[in-house]
């Protein structure tokens, strides 16, 4: 699995961002995951938290909200959300059609961090 | 400094290098008018004895070259070398995927003289490859029969960024209840852009039709290089 690199990614640009900023402690991250990323919260946190052991940002904690998932009707164009429990079983909300370009719902996003 | 918190803006997309690296490349490529073919697929469904049987296929109308990853071992590209391919083996050190930078200095130890397309075999993996762009015009994938034809409800998200999916071991077809027809809607409702093309790489059937599609995929790649450099 991929946990480590994404995770040195995200370490990688918090403490990009924190530098120079007088931070003594980074406390909180802010990430945003899309709904199609197989990776579980649970892990991206155990591995961050073993990465960042002696930088800024050792104990943040990683507060992670996902991202749904964006789809486009290739019928009428109309873009909605929707869960990834009913990915690959969507219906347009507009024309009821049922080809799909997917949109977005994948990758990692860091929105902001609460420092000290 | 106080005890206060406050609140940094990051707004960065953690993979935002990986793309920049990923467009660098495939810009570089298309200025030269190779081609970069990304195979993805769990482990043992056939993807070298696929490329093999497509270079084959393809043999006098293309030249080709292949990039191998693996966490271990050599054995891909020693297979693919016997058969007077050029191939350079990339060991991904317990990694699960390539990324565009493992791409492109693959690439530089393979040498992309008097080759048409390269192709990438990515390492045997049905979720992690999927969220790496390599670089690659365009990416495979392949499940054989033996897996089952669930395998668009487990991993969806390799079903919608592949091109083209290949449905290799079709001769075990009789033999199992692989049902082709649940598994085509279940792919087409993920992403109904898909190419599906049902082969075998051990009995041939089905290796013509896919080799014509890719083989005409790279000369149109190369005149639209060529158009651009007239305009």
């Amino acid at each position: 699995m991929h946990e480590l690199q994404i995770t040195e990614g995200i370490l990688n640009v918090v403490l990009r961002h924190a530098d120079g900023q007088n931070v003594t402690k980074i406390v909180r991250i802010h990430l945003r995951v899309g709904e199609l990323s197989d990776l579980a919260d649970e892990w991206i946190q155990r591995y961050f938290s073993y990465l960042s052991r002696g930088t800024l940002a050792e104990h943040a904690e990683l507060a992670i909200t996902r991202a749904p998932i964006v789809l486009q009707c290739i019928e009428c164009n109309a873009s909605f959300e929707i869960r990834r429990e009913s990915f690959g079983e969507a219906k347009c909300p507009q024309c009821a059609g049922t080809r799909m370009d997917l949109v977005s719902g994948r990758g990692y996003f860091v929105e902001n961090m609460e420092v000290q | 400094m106080s005890d206060a918190v406050k609140l940094i803006e990051v707004k960065e997309d953690i993979q935002a290098d990986n793309e920049r690296v990923a467009r660098e490349l495939r810009a570089r490529l298309a200025a030269r008018k190779t081609f970069l073919l990304n195979v993805m697929s769990g482990p043992g469904a056939g993807k070298t004895s696929t490329i093999l049987r497509t270079v084959e296929a393809l043999r006098g109308r293309l030249r080709f070259g292949v990039l191998e990853a693996d966490i271990e071992s050599t054995v891909d590209a020693e297979r693919v070398a016997a058969c007077g391919i050029r191939a350079v083996q990339l060991r991904t050190g317990g990694l699960c995927h390539l990324d565009a930078t493992m791409v492109a200095q693959g690439l530089d130890a393979l040498g992309l003289d008097g080759l048409d397309v390269v192709v990438i075999e990515n390492v045997g993996n049905l979720v992690c490859p999927a969220e790496f762009d390599t670089g690659a015009m365009r990416s495979v994938m392949l499940l054989s029969v033996p897996e089952g034809d669930d395998k668009p409800l487990k991993y969806p998200l390799m079903f919608s960024v592949s091109d083209v999916l290949l449905v290799n071991k079709i001769d075990y077809l009789g033999l199992s209840d692989f049902d082709i027809a649940a598994l085509r809607e279940r792919v087409l409702k993920l992403n109904p852009r898909i190419r599906i093309f049902e082969i075998s790489a051990k009995t041939g059937q089905g290796i013509r039709e896919w080799a014509d599609w890719l083989g005409g995929e790279v000369e149109s790649f190369v005149e639209a290089g060529a158009r651009t450099v007239r305009a």
